[in-house]
């Protein structure tokens, strides 16, 4: 039987490294503040970059001048899009950005500077370099822009109204994978089938049909976008900076500029919180043309204000979904209608959100419509398992729901209904092996779900949620020092001590202490590729990297032992740090030993991996939570906290507590909350911490956490992505505790107790 | 042969047949016989020598990293999926 104590690890697999918790080899640097972020990099003759940005949520630039502006002492340079190469798009060809993440290259010159409207609150205009940051804000202040106001559409609901204005001119609407030729503010429409839903439906006893609408919030780090770029007389240009893909950031740099990637070299600062907003350049091209025109590095760090308006935070979203099941509990359909919001410019998370939506569940009939809506906000970005908080809040409400309605413990319907090996999934392909019903059965057993509640306006709810992860390129390389220490260079940025974990799987590959293992990450001159940390990706694919290098590496070690040795390599093999001959047991040496002997037998050994792994593995996590609801003010208490997560193999067990109970305090923000008030012009009111209203310690208890590991097949040391699926379930399961509470189903998210008492005072009608 | 599974997007090209069996060794191949009898899924499904951006394509249920390299067996299961964005966009 399980005993349950606090952050447990239900392990099944025993590693000499991985499963422990050394300390991060960036904590000195960390805790006495050397480390170095963007923001203290510092340069001869830095100048310092500020942003005019549009005041206007939707608008014409009917003319600008600049003179003032350029009159002023201590101002260097001043640019605006007539500075960026110009886009010509042929008739029914666009032209799309090289980089891997792809995208459309005029929306994206246009989404850095505006060039002819602006369509979101924050959009960059013009922008100036000056001696001193005071110097740069009383320039943008001069420069004068006339605008023709045009009507701003906040959500989908007014995008996509009749009448409703038309943000991009030139977007036209792809219905089910056809170019309609018609313009609006949907970009495209898509369906996923399985089975027959009507015919699913038909056979239910029971189904429920809800509609729920989320708004906009922001991923909410705490260092904001920066960024000093150095354009050398030579074409090259330097760019230091904070991103999550210095890869990424690199390329569509140099594609906003017109220039081939590698024009650019990118060098990743220390970085402080990204959550999938940090992938995108904002202020790089920009920082760079100012660079190029006064021959200075330029540097600009965004203000919190800049960060609301005008980087990208996670859509709000319509969402309506339809659930069928039989009175035994046994889901016979399911549907769904999903409208996303995605900023300015197309690419929603709607394709994520329609895989999230049934995937924890087997039902044989299913079908989700999804659109993707331009509204007149800035871009969205990627927000931590992105889609999947807005998916999981209305099908595990609706699930909730449908277990009251056939008087079923809502464990036990999900539990019944759960995902497994084999299950064919919406997209049509089947699961491999995966953690859903081992992370039910764990949410089951814990004694806070069979821990009495007792008290007025107190509720229990549950909630799962699931996210694909992601594999992708990476590139990692070992060389072994004559001291018997291992450098290992990477390209992944660090955002929660991902360096330990892959420098402890180099250790456990090498069998040698994780210690000697030195970690860094390095620019983008100094690595092979390396897709940005994000998608849960980092432990998994540059794990794997991190893996084949140290299988070169030992291959290597193998070959010169038995070169020392006078023997076939063949008869040499290498376990645990130590290599040994099969045949000769005198003929044996530490990795250390060996390690000494290297530059006396014919020179260094470094090992290299370059990989695109499939089977990433797939990611689960649950939610037991205890709250109590003050029935005057709709005030929200959340009394205990529970979070289950299938982690595969958990390399460093603190970290992968840290990212569950991260995503859980996030996922709650969502949830109880955070979000964009837009006023009726279309821009945002609260654009700073003080209104925006983030969680703290104070609000919420300690975050008990059940690591579950469910062996990824895919993986030498069992890895799943952990860093996302513990945002999804929180805002559904509070919805489903607020309703065991006081007797209200919350259809919108954020449920502040302004939404709370609404809710009440509607039922009380 | 391979059974390829037809995204409802394309359902229109194969007569509204939502799984067909085509012969190929590799999804270039099979995309190849796709379109000899299905003419026109071919331009939906690939650009150049790759699968279109905003499109995966699953073999035997793993996204395959090499698109239109990737092996087929003889069993195997064929999925054009849609790419998952992340949210990434201009």
């Amino acid at each position: 039987m399980t005993t349950y104590e606090r952050n447990v690890v239900l392990s099944t697999t025993k590693f000499d490294v991985l499963g422990t918790r050394p300390v991060r080899p960036d904590a000195t640097d960390k805790v006495t503040g050397r480390a170095k972020f963007g923001a203290d990099h510092g340069m001869t003759g830095l100048l310092y970059g500020k942003i005019l940005r549009s005041p206007h949520a939707h608008g014409r630039i009917k003319s600008m001048d600049t003179s003032k502006a350029e009159a002023l002492p201590g101002v260097q340079a001043i640019v605006t899009a007539k500075d960026l190469p110009e886009t010509v798009n042929k008739p029914g060809k666009r032209q799309m950005t090289p980089g891997a993440l792809g995208g459309d290259l005029k929306y994206l010159r246009d989404r850095i500077m505006a060039s002819d409207k602006v369509i979101f609150k924050g959009h960059p205009v013009a922008a100036v370099a000056a001696t001193s940051v005071h110097i740069a804000e009383e320039a943008i202040g001069l420069i004068e822009v006339d605008y023709e106001v045009l009507p701003a559409s906040s959500n989908v609901h007014e995008a996509m109204a009749e009448g409703a204005a038309i943000i991009l001119e030139d977007l036209e609407f792809t219905d089910l994978g056809e170019n309609t030729g018609k313009a609006g503010n949907v970009a495209e429409h898509t369906r996923d089938e399985k089975g027959d839903v009507d015919k699913g439906f038909a056979e239910a006893d029971v189904v429920v049909e809800r509609e729920f609408n989320t708004s906009t919030v922001h991923q909410g780090y705490i260092e904001p976008h920066n960024c000093t770029a150095q354009w050398n007389a030579d074409g090259r240009i330097l760019v230091w900076n904070s991103t999550q893909g210095p890869f990424n950031v690199r390329d569509d740099t140099a594609a906003t500029l017109g220039l081939p990637a590698t024009q650019v070299r990118l060098t990743p600062m220390e970085i402080g919180g990204g959550f999938g907003g940090k992938f995108e350049p904002y202020a790089e091209p920009v920082a760079a043309l100012l660079s190029k025109k006064s021959g200075h590095p330029v540097k600009i760090v965004m203000t919190r204000s800049e960060e609301f308006e005008s980087t990208g935070p996670t859509p709000g979203a319509y969402l309506k979904v339809k659930i069928g099941a039989t009175k035994e509990g046994k889901l016979t359909a399911a549907q769904g209608d999903l409208r996303f919001e995605a900023g300015a410019y197309p690419g929603s998370v709607v394709g994520a959100a329609i895989e999230c939506l049934f995937a924890s569940y087997d039902i044989p009939n299913i079908t989700v419509d999804g659109y993707d809506v331009v509204v007149n906000k800035t871009k969205t970005a990627a927000y931590r398992a992105p889609g999947s908080a807005n998916a999981a809040f209305a099908t595990e409400s609706v699930m909730d729901e449908v277990a009251a309605k056939i008087g079923m413990d809502p464990l036990e319907l999900r539990l019944l209904n759960a995902a497994k090996e084999g299950t064919r999934k919406l997209d049509g392909t089947t699961y491999p092996r995966i953690g859903c019903v081992e992370v039910l059965e764990a949410m089951k057993a814990h004694p806070h779900y069979a821990a009495p509640l007792e008290g007025p306006n107190r509720g229990r709810g549950v909630a799962v949620g699931y996210w694909m992860n992601a594999g992708l390129q990476s590139s990692a390389n070992i060389a072994v020092d004559s001291d018997g220490t291992v450098a290992l260079t990477e390209g992944s940025p660090d955002l929660a001590g991902s360096r330990n974990a892959l420098a402890m799987q180099a250790a456990e590959a090498l069998g040698i202490r994780v210690e000697d293992v030195h970690p860094s990450v390095v620019d983008t001159d100094s690595i092979g590729y390396t897709f940005g940390s994000g998608g849960s990706r980092v432990t998994f694919a540059t794990g794997w990297a991190v893996y084949e290098a140290a299988q070169d590496v030992k291959r290597q070690m193998v070959t010169r032992a038995a070169l020392i040795w006078g023997v076939d390599a063949e008869d040499v093999e290498m376990e645990k740090g130590v290599i040994r001959s099969k045949t000769d047991t005198e003929l044996k040496m530490t990795f250390k030993e060996l390690a000494a002997e290297l530059n006396d037998t014919g020179g260094p050994i470094s090992g290299r991996g370059n990989v695109d792994p499939k089977g990433a593995g797939v990611a689960f996590a649950g939610n037991i939570v205890d709250l109590e609801v003050d029935p005057e003010t709709g005030k929200i208490t959340i009394l205990r906290f529970t979070i289950v997560q299938d982690a595969g193999k958990a390399i460093h067990p603190s970290y992968v507590e840290g990212q569950l109970q991260g995503g859980v305090v996030q996922g709650i923000g969502w949830g109880l909350n955070e979000e964009y008030f837009i006023d009726d012009s279309g821009g945002m009111l609260n654009t700073s911490f003080l209104d925006y209203r983030l969680p703290t310690a104070l609000d919420i208890p300690m975050i008990d956490t059940v690591i579950v590991e469910v062996a990824n097949p895919g993986h030498p040391f069992g890895v799943r992505g952990v860093g996302e699926v513990s945002i999804a379930p929180p805002p559904a399961a509070l919805a489903n505790a607020i309703n065991a509470a006081i007797g209200v189903r919350m259809a919108a998210l954020p449920m502040n107790p302004g939404a709370i008492m609404n809710a009440v005072w509607k039922k009380a009608k | 042969m391979a059974t390829v599974f037809i995204p409802t997007s394309m359902q229109k090209l194969t007569g509204g047949e939502d799984r067909v069996a085509i012969p190929g060794s590799t999804v270039r191949e099979i995309v190849k016989n796709l379109d000899v009898e299905f003419p026109g899924i071919k331009e939906r499904l690939v650009d150049g020598f790759k699968i279109k951006s905003s499109i995966s394509v699953a073999v035997d249920g793993e996204i395959s990293p090499m698109g239109i390299l990737e092996k087929v067996g003889e069993d195997s299961e064929v999925h054009f999926v849609a790419a998952i964005g992340g949210g990434r966009g201009p």
